[in-house]
């Protein structure tokens, strides 16, 4: 792993990150769940670095598609907006 | 790594570094789904990339799961939005 | 075998500021209608090249990137689709600057919303 290798890994850690503490404050809920995929997404590029390609395709199946689904509909059966 | 792999990472990283700039701006929910669709394609060209520089054939797999799979989160978010999930 | 190579490294390129242009789009442009087309359209293209490239570059991995390709262009003008679609029948104005483009915009989405009535 050469030192390039490196600096896109802390990269992508950074970028994490930033999704994260966003999703944490963020008072609507959709954005919080556009925050997830997006940590999901990256999350996916830094095992892909680490050479674990199989844990990778597992996170970028279920991350993108399966919980955002899931979230989506638990959002829809109760409120959009968190209370004070 | 390649110097040239190097160059073509930095650029689309700064690429990334715009849409991650539009999430956190984004004044409606759309503009940050869009961003969200952008960083997914770059995503999926970084990924094809790197297993050429690591030179691995198993690696497109993962990008392959990406290409298919990666509309439908947006397209679930989109119908919430029009209000007929 | 040396002209390939140079066919791989300029579709790369390519691709590469095709991607940071669509970047620069979606952080710069004013309005999300506008966002939405510069966010996808060129990003696909970007992807694309660089996915292509990547396949002259290594001809074994020639289907395996064409099959990559093709799926590409399928899913992604989809989705941008249906969120445009999805913005536009949630009553989300674009911006305009012409007080007749405005106007028009006005009467057009009432019609729709009488035809949708009946």
């Amino acid at each position: 792993m050469g030192i390039g290798s490196i600096i896109f890994l802390i990269g992508a850690l950074i970028f994490i990150l930033v999704a994260a503490i966003y999703a944490v404050i963020q008072k609507d809920l959709i954005h919080a769940v556009i925050a997830t995929s997006l940590i999901s997404l990256a999350l996916s590029l830094v095992f892909y670095i680490l050479q674990a390609p199989d844990v990778a395709l597992t996170e970028a199946a279920i991350g993108i598609a399966l919980s955002t689904i899931i979230f989506i509909i638990t959002i829809r059966n109760t409120k959009r907006y968190e209370s004070e | 790594m390649d110097l040239f792999f190097i160059i073509i990472i930095s650029i689309i990283s700064l690429g990334a570094l715009f849409g991650l700039i539009r999430f956190i701006k984004g004044p409606t929910t759309s503009d940050r789904v869009v961003a969200l669709d952008t960083l997914s394609a770059m995503l999926i060209a970084v990924l094809v990339l790197l297993a050429f520089i690591f030179d691995r054939y198993i690696y497109i797999d993962v990008s392959l799961i990406y290409a298919v799979l990666g509309f439908i989160g947006i397209i679930t978010i989109a119908r919430y939005l029009e209000g007929g999930i | 075998m040396q002209i390939f190579d140079y066919i791989g490294y300029f579709l790369i390129s390519v691709g590469a500021i095709f991607l940071f242009l669509g970047g620069l789009g979606v952080f710069r442009m004013p309005d999300f209608y506008t966002r939405v087309q510069a966010g996808t359209k060129a990003s696909t293209l970007g992807a694309m090249s660089i996915i292509l490239g990547v396949g002259v570059l290594q001809p074994e991995w020639f289907v395996k990137t064409l099959v990559i390709v093709i799926f590409l262009a399928i899913a992604n003008p989809l989705s941008s689709h249906a969120l445009a679609r999805g913005t536009h029948k949630a009553h989300q104005k674009p911006i305009v600057k012409d007080e007749k483009i405005e106007d028009a915009y006005e009467i057009a989405e009432h019609k729709a919303e009488e035809k949708n009535i009946k």
